[in-house]
């Protein structure tokens, strides 16, 4: 820091102060902006230089140069606060999220605000504030990152893309194409908290549950699985379309079908009754913290077990196998014993979710 | 939840399901209708053809709110949304149901039309409080099961003098639907066979069992009504199979736990005030039939979205491969149609089958078509 004193006098009135259009000007309003808030939340030594980009040190893994794998995810959740998270805390989770499915180890992460003309500051320094805490607890520091505005009614609130940079480790391949009939699918937790309870907060759906978002940062329980040494395919996190969509991805890339079991799948008590009363089917529900796991049938039980030893994964569950079917269909084992598909969600039950 | 499962169990399930086999007369076949999209839902969602003998078929009826929704009606939601530039509130249901032009609630939606899916009427009401520069409009759609919530919402608007709401009302009756069905001429000429009913849920709590006392004087078919959870629906199959075996057409109820014989009066006082009888409707599939829809009583002209805009209702054939029209008469399966499947999906859908998850259409390519091999 030079010694010159800032060209703003007084601070920014993080209690009933809101976003301006100056904010996002390139004047000194902004300078302010990312001093008081941002930069206060986020520090860290990359952050601090002030320029245009991160100066990163090519990641070594074993003394070579290792894999980098990089991954982004927007974010326009509404509400921007909601049981069990916030967009800031689940802007750092989605982006984390889809570098743990790969395998990769998170390392750094850069964020771009789009924030609303009239936003509270308030909001905006505890938005911030919650990622901040999200990055550190997966030591993945904020290196860099952009604010823009835009005028009041041209947004809604804030708008948050994250991007991320993960290491892989030599000889690890997951993916979406590598599911073999006679695998095995597991899920790491209970399905459909994070869409319901994201639909609780909606304004025209006046009820209230006690159903926390599942947001949380998988590569502390995707690490734990893959240091157990099992023969695991494909790792996928079930966001929007829920499970069912993200089966069928899979199913779709591999050329195989699926056989489910309903009895099997985790699913919260009151979950369940929400996706009653609403119409909806908890398959079809957006999760933010949960894992998709398809691994070996001789490899499931220790799965589950490495699953289940991590504080994320204590609902864990086999859920059904991979199958031959060129059709590539996933079906579904119904409690009453008849068989049905479970196919791609229609249209968009939930608009915004995450 | 636990009311709920107990009408889910597994157990209980193949019970039913051996004592349908049981009772069947192997040389016979048996064809019921399950009259509402509900039944439908249920029969795909919880794989219940796989627990029915192959003598047995289901065969799926028109009582899917949005299935007989005839185009020229989704249009006048449209006109609303987009010329006269109302709030236009809806059952998410409609919103993808496909109309003239191309366009459909969710298409008129993204060319700027104010379009608000709602759960409850009162929604509605509540959107019109908060937009009193707006005119609000809910676009009454569905059986006699939706029809007491809009009455309702009339009779609250009115009582608050809440000028900016109005009710777009294409409301339909069941008993007429299900008299169409059975005076057809397919029926008629025994083209196809339908040996009785799984009878409405939710839309008997309202109006009772009675009024299907015609169909089994009459018509001498049947009528079980059943609840829309997994059991009921095979209870009532298994109700259906006894009375065909010992030649006897009754009225029987199963959803004994919510239908009363003479319903709901309460419900059906609320309707007869806001409500009266169109002297004819134009349902998809089945055609204009008479005395079949509720119209806005003249007293509450003012919230009738009709007349307070001046709608015209324009008829619009369906679209010419599209064979929904045969599919809610039972006539045909959905995956008979020559564009099921291919170009009519619940993505893009042709007819109003494939939108909603009650339609016959949508409900086999969503959870049935494993047994098909439509890719």
């Amino acid at each position: 820091m030079s010694g010159i004193k800032p060209g703003y006098a007084r601070a920014l009135d993080l209690k009933h102060g809101q976003v301006d259009l100056t904010h996002g000007a390139g004047a000194r309003a902004m300078v302010q902006l990312i001093a008081q808030l941002f930069a206060r939340h986020l520090a860290n030594d990359y952050l601090g230089q002030g320029n245009d980009g991160a100066v990163l040190p090519a990641p070594m893994l074993n003394g070579q140069p290792a894999r980098l794998v990089m991954a982004t995810d927007g974010h326009v959740v509404s509400p921007l606060f909601f049981p069990g998270g916030d967009i800031g805390s689940l802007s750092v989770h989605g982006t984390i999220n889809d570098l743990a499915v790969m395998g990769a180890t998170p390392l750094y992460l850069a964020a771009g605000f789009i924030l609303e003309e009239g936003l509270p500051l308030a909001d905006l320094d505890r938005i911030v504030q919650s990622m901040a805490q999200a990055a550190r607890l997966a030591r993945m520091p904020v290196v860099t990152g952009d604010t823009k505005v835009v005028e009041r009614g041209k947004g809604d609130g804030v708008f948050i893309t994250t991007t991320g940079v993960g290491v892989l480790p030599d000889g690890l391949e997951l993916g979406g194409a590598r599911a073999r009939p006679g695998d095995v699918v597991l899920v790491s937790g209970t399905l459909g908290d994070h869409g319901v309870a994201i639909m609780s907060q909606r304004d025209n759906l006046s009820f209230s549950a006690p159903i926390l978002s599942d947001s949380a940062a998988l590569h502390g329980l995707v690490a734990q699985l893959l240091a157990s040494g099992l023969d695991i395919r494909c790792l996928r996190d079930p966001t929007r379309g829920g499970l069912a969509a993200t089966l069928n991805e899979i199913a779709n890339q591999s050329g195989v079908g699926m056989m489910l079991q309903e009895r099997a799948m985790p699913i919260k008590p009151v979950v369940a009754a929400a996706c009653e009363f609403l119409g909806l089917d908890p398959l079809f529900v957006a999760n933010e913290g949960k894992l998709v796991v398809i691994c070996a049938a001789a490899d499931a039980a220790l799965a589950l077990a490495a699953l289940r030893s991590h504080p994320l994964g204590v609902d864990a569950a086999v859920i059904g196998e991979v199958r031959q079917d060129t059709r590539c269909f996933v079906q579904l084992t119904t409690a009453l014993g008849g068989r049905r598909m479970v196919d791609w969600l229609t249209g968009d039950a939930l608009p915004r979710i995450c | 939840m636990k009311y709920i499962d107990e009408f889910r169990d597994g157990a209980v399930a193949r019970t039913l399901s051996a004592k349908i086999a049981a009772q069947l007369q192997p040389a016979r076949h048996y064809s019921f209708m399950e009259f509402c999209g509900g039944h439908t839902h249920a029969i795909s969602r919880y794989g219940l053809s796989d627990l029915l003998p192959s003598n047995l078929r289901m065969v799926h009826g028109p009582g899917c709110p949005v299935c007989v929704l005839p185009i020229g009606r989704i249009d006048m939601a449209i006109g609303l949304a987009l010329d006269h530039g109302v709030i236009l509130c809806t059952y998410a249901d409609t919103l993808r149901v496909p109309a003239s032009g191309g366009l459909s609630l969710m298409k008129a939606r993204a060319r700027g039309g104010d379009v608000r899916m709602v759960y409850a009427t009162q929604d509605a009401l509540h959107i019109a409080r908060s937009n009193p520069g707006r005119e609000v409009v809910f676009f009454a759609i569905g059986f006699e099961t939706t029809t007491p919530a809009t009455a309702l919402a009339v009779l609250t608007a009115q009582r608050e003098g809440l000028t900016n709401f109005s009710v777009l009302c294409c409301h339909v009756l069941t008993p007429p639907a299900m008299q169409q069905i059975l005076a057809s001429p397919e029926l008629q000429s025994g083209g196809v066979q339908i040996d009785g009913f799984v009878g409405p849920a939710h839309v008997s709590t309202v109006i009772g069992s009675e009024p299907y006392q015609v169909f089994a004087r009459q018509f001498h078919k049947p009528v079980v009504i059943a609840g829309f959870e997994p059991l009921d629906v095979l209870q009532a199959v298994w109700m259906l199979v006894r009375q065909v075996n010992d030649g006897r057409a009754e009225v029987e109820n199963e959803f004994s736990r919510a239908v009363e014989p003479q319903g709901n009066h309460k419900a059906q006082a609320c309707m007869a005030e806001v409500f009266a009888l169109r002297d004819s409707f134009e349902w998809r599939g089945l055609g204009v039939l008479a005395h079949s829809a509720l119209k806005i009583r003249e007293t509450y002209a003012a919230l009738d979205a009709e007349r307070r805009f001046q709608l015209e209702y324009q008829p619009v054939p369906d679209h010419k491969a599209c064979e929904c029209a045969a599919v809610l008469r039972g006539v045909r399966r959905p995956q008979d149609c020559a564009i099921f499947g291919n170009v009519c999906t619940p993505d893009n859908p042709v007819g109003s089958c494939m939108v909603s998850s009650e339609g016959a259409c949508a409900a086999h390519y969503s959870y049935g078509r494993h047994q098909e091999g439509v890719a």
